[in-house]
């Protein structure tokens, strides 16, 4: 009961005292003479939520830089030592490896998958393709600690000699005579990286599949037409026709997911905790930071994590610009 | 870059009726599409459904054989039970973590929306030295990995000696939220038309009685969808409150099941149920309010 008041509580005292605070700043302004009150008011607006970024992502970040090269409890300088010491560590590099092979499979899968259903589903009864549609979203409400859950159910393996198997590709794999195999710890080929994967991969489809759908759908049918009276067929169409209409879309999706697989943590985390060969960097930074309690390495870790991510930064600041240019 | 498309009001999860039968276009293909679309959903269905099974089976039927052979004889009833349910809400902690999670969740969702909304406004109707400038860290932001924030927030948070408590929870998903809340928003209220702000202004209404009585009322989809989406996100979420809430009395439902397989390992019947409650009020909100949710995502990434 007194958790449920608090929520309340803060939920009255943080809107109404936000509220409060941009009517106060308001009325302050509006006291001005004109000229002034023109030109501070638009701080008023975007003040809070400016202070909010600066206080909670950029002076971390910056803050995170220094750290990372300082000791465990940012006491000494240590100049590159925790840069140098993650190089030498063989389950940094593994990872690093592990996450590349993230990046060139999941979200191309996602988009491959999601453009897949979209065209497909476009082509049943309006009511069908709204069941087959919401099927395929519903994973993005499930969480990634449920979501393993779930594939624990798919992925489980029993060795006992008279046990049976309660994970369903082991059910199918010994149904069909072979042995059980403990997929999860498959590291040749990189078995169970791509295994864990394919978690992710359910997930985002569906988040893949409506953006792509609606650009498909976006397409206009003069375009269709004419292809279809020059003599095309269907795929010709797709590919020459729809495909690059769709493309911006198809770059958006694949960034967004892209971004999302650069700091996938819980996944790993909760199926394997990294073991066989499939950690992935945020796992080595929770480990760090968490386990270790070592704030430079783990500070380290981020950096590399930030520099990775400083290409899609600046292409989605370009994609903005160009956005607003055609305003 | 599309935003040169006309703004055509598809809805992308279907059900527009006055689409033309397409199987009469396609009657070659459209029983391998039939048969295609249907097995990618029983794939995508099976392993939800193995675990909503699971949920209600015995503690030995879990682990003794795989949950779909109930479907041998699903309609003898002494195989479902009510047990793993009771067990985890009452002894593992389950009910009160639910509690928890909506107390971590429901401000953590409204908070960040009005901040970012008067923002939106201002960077979409306002002129000010620095509006592109700031525009641009906000949307540069978009993609910096929120892990570099736990070092230096965690040492401030426990110079205050917040660690632990929800109000470091809240403040937490309020900064990572948002600059994805600025950007939809903004997005979201540049497409709105400029004539009626404009006319507003004419007729000596101000900022903050436009903001209130016009750009909110007609933001309503885009506030909606933002609202799902940090909803989905905080509810959902497991690094911030590892770091920031930790296990213990305030513990929310993601640590609750992480904790469930670990250390349990072999419960396997408690882990179904376990996760089922975690998804239950995400999965309502998101059913519920699915249309929001798509208009918000396609109106902020397809149209530009």
């Amino acid at each position: 009961m007194i958790k449920i008041l608090n929520a309340a509580l803060a939920i009255v005292a943080g809107v109404g005292g936000m509220l409060a605070l941009f009517w106060i700043l308001n009325l302050l302004v509006e006291r001005l003479p004109g000229r002034w009150e023109e030109r501070i008011k638009p701080y008023v607006f975007i003040g809070p939520a400016i202070a909010i970024v600066g206080l909670f992502l950029v002076y971390p970040a910056v803050q995170t830089v220094i750290f990372s090269f300082a000791d465990k409890n940012s006491q000494k300088w240590v100049g590159f030592e925790n840069y140098t010491a993650l190089w030498d560590d063989e389950n940094f590099r593994a990872a690093l490896v592990n996450n590349l092979l993230w990046i060139l499979v999941v979200p191309a899968a996602s988009v491959l998958v999601g453009l897949l259903i979209a065209v497909l589903a476009d082509r049943l009864r309006p009511g069908n393709e709204k069941i087959a549609k919401s099927v395929i979203f519903m994973p993005m409400a499930i969480s990634f600690v449920g979501a393993s859950t779930i594939w624990r159910f798919i992925y489980d393996t029993r060795f006992a000699e008279g046990d049976e198997q309660i994970g369903l590709l082991s059910a199918i794999t010994t149904g069909l005579g072979f042995d059980p195999v403990a997929w999860l710890r498959l590291d040749s080929w990189n078995v169970n990286d791509f295994l864990l994967m394919v978690i992710m991969i359910w997930l985002q489809a569906g988040f893949a599949m409506v953006l792509l759908s609606a650009a498909v759908k976006g397409v206009p049918d003069d375009t269709l037409e004419a292809a279809r009276i020059d003599g095309a067929n269907e795929l010709q169409i797709f590919f020459r026709v729809v495909v690059p209409q769709i493309w911006p879309t198809v770059i958006v999706v694949f960034t967004t997911v892209l971004i999302l697989v650069m700091k996938v943590f819980d996944i790993v985390y909760v199926m394997t905790g990294g073991n066989a060969d499939t950690d992935v960097v945020a796992n080595i930074f929770v480990e760090e930071m968490i386990e270790f309690g070592d704030d430079g390495r783990a500070a380290a870790v981020v950096v590399v994590l930030m520099i990775a991510v400083i290409p899609v930064m600046i292409y989605q600041v370009r994609r903005f610009r160009m956005q607003e240019a055609g305003r | 870059m599309t935003q040169a498309a006309p703004t055509v009001d598809v809805d992308p999860m279907g059900g527009d009726d006055q689409k033309p039968p397409p199987a009469q276009r396609f009657t070659l293909g459209s029983v391998a599409v039939r048969v295609t679309v249907l097995l990618l959903c029983l794939l995508w269905l099976i392993p939800t459904i193995g675990l909503l099974v699971s949920s209600f089976r015995s503690e030995e039927d879990v682990k003794e054989d795989g949950w779909w052979t109930v479907f041998a004889s699903p309609l003898e009833f002494s195989q479902w039970t009510l047990d793993s349910y009771d067990s985890v809400i009452f002894d593992q902690g389950m009910g009160s973590a639910f509690l928890n999670s909506i107390v971590v969740t429901v401000p953590a969702t409204i908070i960040p929306i009005m901040i970012a909304a008067f923002a939106a406004y201002a960077f979409t109707f306002m002129r000010f030295p620095g509006r592109d400038l700031l525009f641009i860290l906000v949307v540069g932001l978009l993609v910096v990995p929120l892990q570099v924030a736990f070092v230096p927030l965690l040492r401030l948070f426990s110079q205050y000696e917040i660690n632990g408590t929800f109000l470091a929870v809240w403040l937490a998903h309020t900064g990572f939220g948002m600059p994805l809340a600025i950007y939809i928003l903004r997005n979201y209220m540049a497409s709105l038309p400029v004539e009626i702000i404009e006319s507003a202004a004419v007729d000596g209404a101000s900022h903050f009685r436009t903001f209130w009585s016009l750009v909110v009322p007609m933001s309503v989809p885009a506030l909606a969808a933002y609202a799902i989406f940090q909803f989905l996100w905080v509810w959902n979420d497991l690094l911030v409150a590892l770091i920031f809430l930790g296990a213990g009395e305030n513990e929310v439902v993601t640590i609750t099941l992480r904790d469930l397989i670990g250390d349990l390992g072999q419960e396997w019947h408690l882990l179904t149920a376990g996760a089922f409650i975690s998804m239950v009020l995400p999965l309502a909100v998101f059913f519920a309010l699915q249309r929001y949710f798509v208009r918000g995502l396609t109106a902020g990434s397809v149209k530009g």
